[in-house]
C-alpha cells in the first residue's frame, strides 16, 4: 500500500480536449472484438476451420469437386455462421456482459461507437473472407496437384464480390439483431430462428398459400442470401428482390434499434 | 435558483442545516432550500446576480464555484420516481460525500450526470457543460460506477488499455496506472471474472484516473476493499481534492465517508434530505447521553426544559450542550455512563435520523 500518487500530481488546467476520432474508435471496437476469449477463438476458429475445411475436401472430395469453387464452398459454410455471431456479439456483449458502462461513459455519442463497430464487424468480414480466399487457393493448388487433376479457377471475378456481399449480408442480420435485442443470447438463438427456421417455415406457406409464392422471395433474405453465395444475383429483379429483404431485415430494425439503443439506460 | 435565495447569509443557512436535522425528526421530509449558500448565482443573468459587495463576501464563505451542477434533476420510471427534483452542487477542491439508503436514487443520479441516464427533467453539467457534450469526457471527469460492469473475459491490463487507446492516451499510463492502484502486473494479466471485488474496485479507480480528470465521481468505490484499501483510497481521493479536484463519492459506509468528506448530501426516496459542510450538518447533532436510567434522564431533562428524544438502544438525544444536560442529570442525582456530543456518534445518527421515513427497516431514530 505504499502506491505514490505522483501521477496525480500534474492536474492541469482546462485542457482543449479534441474530440476522438472515429478511425480511432474503429481500432479500439476491432480490439475488442477479439481480446476476449471467446473473441479470441472465434477467429481462431475462421483460421482452424478454414484450414479443416481444406484439407477435408482434398481427401474426401470426389476429384471433379476439387475447384477453386468447391473449396471456397466448404470454407464458406462454417464462415458464414461464424461471421454474424462475431457481429452479434460486438454488440450484445456490452449489454451482457455490461462493458458498455464504461464505453459509452469514454463515448457518450453511442451512434458513434455502434457505428465504429459496424465498420470494424465489416472490415473483420472482409479480411476473414480474404484469408479464406488465400487459403482456398493454396488448398486448390495443392488439392489438384495431390489429385492430379487441373487447377480449375471456376470463381468469376462477377461471382467473388456476390460470396462477399452474401457474408455480409449474413452479419448485418445479425448486426441487426443485436442492435435491437442487446442481450448475446437471446440475438444468437434469433439469428438461428430467422437463419434456419423461418426460410422452412416461409417455403412451407409458399407451398400451401399459393398468393405467397410469389411474394416469398421478397421478404426472405435467406432466399437473396443464398442467390449471390451461388453468384446468381444477375436481373434486376433479383437485386430489387435482395434490396427488399435488406430493407425489411436490415434498414428498418436497425434504424428502429438504433433510436431506442440511443435512450436507452445502461446499466 | 431565485435571486431572493442568494441573500441568505451563511449563519442562516447554518441555523438552516440544524432545523434540517430536528425537522428530520418530526417527520419532515422535505427542505426546500439545499446548498444555497454554494450557489454564487452562476447562471444568473449578471442583473439577477447579488452586488458585488455581496458578491465578494460570500465568495470568502463559499470559497469558489461549483464544479459539478445538479440542477432540478428528476428520474421517472413507469410508476416510480427514482430521482426527484434533486438539485445540488460538488465544488473544485473538496470531496462531497453523497449519502442514501439503498435504492434511494444515488446511482440513478450519477447515471445521469454522465449520460448513462437520460434524466426526465432537469439537468447535470461539469464546469457549465453536461457530460456528453464533452468532446473526451473522461479525460476531464473520471467515472466508476460499477466495478463489476466489465467483460470477465478480458484481462484488467486489456481493459485499461481499451480505454486508454479510447481516448488516445500513451499506453505508458496503463502501467502506471497499475502501480497507481497497486495491482501486480500478474494480477493485471489475469482475467476480470477471478478478480475479487476489491480487485475490480482498484482496476475501476485506475481506469477514472487513467485520463488525469480535475473531477471524479465514484459510486461506492470502497466497497470490497480491505482496511489497507480504504485507507489508501481516502488518502487518494484527499490528495486528489487538496490539489484543486472535484471528488462526488457515494456510498453508505458512513464512517469512510464521514473521514473523507468535506461536504455532505444526503437523499432519500430520490429527495435530498440534507445538505451542507460536514461541520454544518454534524454540529447540529446535539448530545447524547446514557444512563441506566434512561427514561428518568429524559423526564429530568423535561423538567429542565430541554426537548429530548428515547431512542430504543436507552441512548437520549436532545440538542442542548453536553455540559447542560450533565449538570441536569448531576441535579436530578443521576448516574451517567456516557455523555458527549453526538458529533462523534455523528453521520450514522444523522443519517438514520434524516432518512427514518425511507428506511426500508422503519429504524427508529
Amino acid at each position: 500500500m505504499t502506491a505514490t500518487i505522483d501521477p496525480l500530481a500534474t492536474t492541469p488546467a482546462r485542457r482543449t480536449a479534441q474530440p476522438i476520432p472515429i478511425t480511432r474508435l474503429v481500432k479500439v471496437e476491432l480490439r475488442k472484438m477479439f481480446n476476449t476469449r471467446s473473441g479470441f477463438w472465434m477467429l481462431v476458429s475462421i483460421g482452424v476451420l478454414s484450414v479443416i475445411a481444406t484439407g477435408a475436401v482434398i481427401i474426401f472430395a470426389p476429384d471433379s469437386a476439387v475447384t477453386y469453387l468447391g473449396f471456397a464452398s466448404a470454407i464458406g459454410f462454417p464462415m458464414s455462421v461464424i461471421l454474424p455471431l462475431i457481429a452479434i456479439l460486438a454488440v450484445t456483449s456490452e449489454w451482457s456482459q455490461r462493458s458498455g458502462l464504461t464505453t459509452f461513459t469514454l463515448v457518450p455519442d453511442r451512434g458513434r461507437v455502434i457505428g465504429a463497430k459496424a465498420i470494424a464487424a465489416l472490415l473483420v468480414g472482409v479480411g476473414s473472407m480474404a484469408i479464406a480466399a488465400a487459403v482456398g487457393a493454396i488448398g486448390n493448388v495443392a488439392g489438384s496437384a495431390i489429385a492430379s487433376v487441373d487447377t480449375v479457377w471456376d470463381i468469376s471475378s462477377s461471382m467473388a464480390p456476390q460470396l462477399v456481399l452474401g457474408n455480409l449480408v449474413g452479419m448485418s442480420v445479425g448486426f441487426t439483431l443485436g442492435v435491437v435485442l442487446r442481450n448475446s443470447a437471446a440475438a444468437i438463438v434469433a439469428y438461428f430462428v430467422v437463419s434456419l427456421v423461418m426460410p422452412g417455415i416461409l417455403v412451407l406457406l409458399a407451398q400451401v398459400r399459393p398468393w405467397f409464392e410469389d411474394l416469398q422471395p421478397w421478404i426472405d433474405w435467406n432466399t437473396a442470401q443464398e442467390a449471390l453465395f451461388l453468384g446468381a444475383t444477375d436481373t434486376a429483379r433479383e437485386w430489387a428482390m435482395l434490396a427488399s429483404t435488406t430493407m425489411i431485415w436490415i434498414v428498418i430494425p436497425l434504424v428502429v434499434g438504433l433510436l431506442f439503443l440511443r435512450r436507452s439506460e445502461v446499466k | 435558483m431565485k435571486s431572493a435565495h442568494h441573500e441568505v447569509s451563511r449563519s442562516d443557512a447554518l441555523s438552516t442545516a440544524r432545523l434540517l436535522v430536528t425537522a428530520a425528526h418530526v417527520g419532515v421530509r422535505q427542505v426546500p432550500a439545499i446548498g444555497r449558500e454554494y450557489d454564487l448565482g452562476a447562471g444568473l443573468p449578471a442583473a439577477q446576480r447579488p452586488a458585488r459587495g455581496l458578491m465578494r463576501a460570500r465568495r470568502d464563505a463559499a470559497r469558489v464555484e461549483p464544479m459539478i451542477t445538479v440542477e432540478s434533476l428528476t428520474r421517472r420510471y413507469a410508476g416510480f420516481t427514482a430521482v426527484d427534483n434533486v438539485s445540488f452542487t460538488a465544488q473544485p477542491g473538496r470531496v462531497t460525500g453523497f449519502l442514501g439508503p439503498n435504492g434511494a436514487g444515488k446511482s440513478t443520479t450519477m447515471r445521469v450526470m454522465v449520460g448513462l441516464t437520460a434524466p426526465t427533467s432537469g439537468s447535470a453539467t461539469i464546469d457549465g457543460v453536461r457530460f456528453a457534450d464533452l468532446p473526451n469526457p473522461c479525460l476531464e471527469v473520471g467515472v466508476l460506477l460499477d466495478a463489476s460492469a466489465q467483460h470477465a473475459g478480458r484481462t484488467g491490463r486489456e481493459i485499461l488499455t481499451i480505454a486508454c487507446d479510447t481516448m488516445g492516451l500513451p499506453r505508458t499510463r496503463v502501467d502506471e496506472m497499475i502501480e497507481l492502484v497497486s495491482l501486480t502486473p500478474t494480477e493485471a494479466k489475469r482475467r476480470v471474472r477471478n478478480y475479487s471485488l476489491g480487485m475490480r474496485q482498484r482496476l475501476g479507480i485506475a481506469t477514472a484516473l487513467l485520463g488525469d480528470p480535475r473531477v471524479l465521481i465514484l459510486d461506492e468505490p470502497a466497497n470490497g476493499l480491505d482496511p489497507a484499501g480504504i485507507r489508501w483510497m481516502r488518502d487518494l481521493l484527499t490528495a486528489f481534492a487538496s490539489q484543486g479536484g472535484t471528488v462526488l463519492l457515494s456510498s453508505h459506509l458512513l464512517h469512510e465517508i464521514e473521514v473523507i468528506a468535506d461536504d455532505l448530501v444526503v437523499i432519500g426516496n430520490g429527495k435530498i434530505v440534507a445538505a451542507g459542510t460536514k461541520e454544518e450538518l454534524l454540529a447540529a447533532a446535539g448530545t447524547l447521553a446514557r444512563s441506566p436510567s434512561p427514561r428518568d434522564l429524559a423526564h429530568a431533562l423535561e423538567q429542565a426544559g430541554i426537548t429530548s428524544t428515547l431512542a430504543s438502544d436507552g441512548s437520549v438525544r436532545t440538542e442542548a450542550a453536553p455540559a447542560h444536560v450533565g449538570a441536569v442529570a448531576l441535579n436530578a442525582g443521576l448516574a451517567l455512563t456516557e455523555l458527549r456530543s453526538a458529533e462523534s456518534a455523528g453521520l450514522e445518527e444523522m443519517f438514520l435520523s434524516l432518512t427514518t421515513d425511507t428506511q426500508r427497516e422503519g429504524v427508529a431514530a
